[in-house]
């Protein structure tokens, strides 16, 4: 088990570790399977190509799954996550290569509450394009 | 065509319930890239304090995102759905899913409005056990683009 962040310790304005995650067409495809979402634009180039994609895209809600799994991994409990929300702004185009693409994560502490509750902005990049906005997070504490 | 605002407050009938179990807990977190122990291991789920192992945070789309196109189809409504893009998504949350839940989400039209030609329109998922206890709020707001936008 991870080291967990203790309250006292933390700071506004405290940048939290930066992590890259690998997403590959394989990725597409498991997420796919255990979510459910099967469309058509997150595994077919063609498909993709036709409504004006510039290749097969992630699920949004991949994305926001990769944040929520850096969120998590920071504060070393999943439950400690008391609210989590994103915007999706730029597709993660996702080529048929081996390396795929990257995303990468940075979060930074905007606030601490009187409930040992930590608010936490994420700042989610894929090419050097912004591909979540206003994402946000609380993660209590304990 | 503007979607109508009569929807705003209207209340869908709660899904078929959902089991959630450890296999498809472990099929989601492998999905995500997450090995963390307490989505595979009880007794790492125990040493945190859960009864059994607990779901990703976003586990819950399984089961919300599907509610969510219920009402996206529902012919009275009237959304062009091929036209319909995520637009945000956030959860609120009670406790984690774990294994052994049966949920169901009961989907509530929180608003509708519109903009340059635009329809927005929030979904509330509440995802709850069978025997009533409230898990999570889940918030998707979906937009379907004016019909000169599209392809």
């Amino acid at each position: 088990m991870s080291l967990r962040p203790v309250f006292t310790d933390l700071e506004v304005g405290q940048e939290l570790p930066a992590h890259t995650f690998v997403v590959t067409r394989e990725t597409l495809l498991r997420y796919a399977g255990a979510s459910g979402d099967f469309n058509v634009i997150h595994w077919s180039q063609r498909h993709a190509l036709e409504v004006g994609l510039p290749d097969v895209i992630a699920h949004g809600n991949l994305t926001m799954a990769l944040g929520a799994r850096y969120l998590t991994q920071w504060a070393g409990d999943p439950g400690a996550l008391s609210e989590y929300g994103v915007r999706f702004t730029k597709p993660v185009v996702v080529p048929d290569t081996d390396v795929g693409t990257t995303v990468e994560i940075t979060g930074k502490i905007l606030e601490l509450d009187g409930d040992s509750r930590v608010r936490i902005d994420l700042t989610v990049t894929s090419e050097g394009q912004k591909v979540l906005a206003q994402a946000r997070a609380w993660v209590h504490l304990s | 065509m503007p979607l109508d605002t009569g929807f705003i407050g209207r209340i869908y009938p709660a899904t078929q319930p959902y089991v959630v179990s450890r296999a498809k807990i472990a099929e989601f977190a492998d999905a995500v890239g997450d090995d963390s122990p307490v989505y595979r291991d009880v007794e790492a789920a125990a040493a945190l304090g859960y009864p059994d192992v607990i779901a990703p945070p976003t586990f819950a789309t399984i089961v919300t995102l599907e509610a969510a196109y219920a009402v996206v189809h529902d012919p009275a409504l009237g959304l062009d759905w091929t036209r319909v893009v995520h637009g945000d998504q956030r959860y609120v949350y009670d406790r984690p899913l774990r294994a052994g839940d049966e949920i169901t989400v009961v989907v509530t039209v929180e608003s509708i409005r519109s903009m340059a030609g635009n329809d927005m329109i929030v979904l509330r998922g509440d995802v709850a056990t069978v025997q009533g206890e409230h898990a999570l709020t889940s918030y998707t707001l979906l937009v379907a683009r004016s019909a000169a936008d599209s392809v």
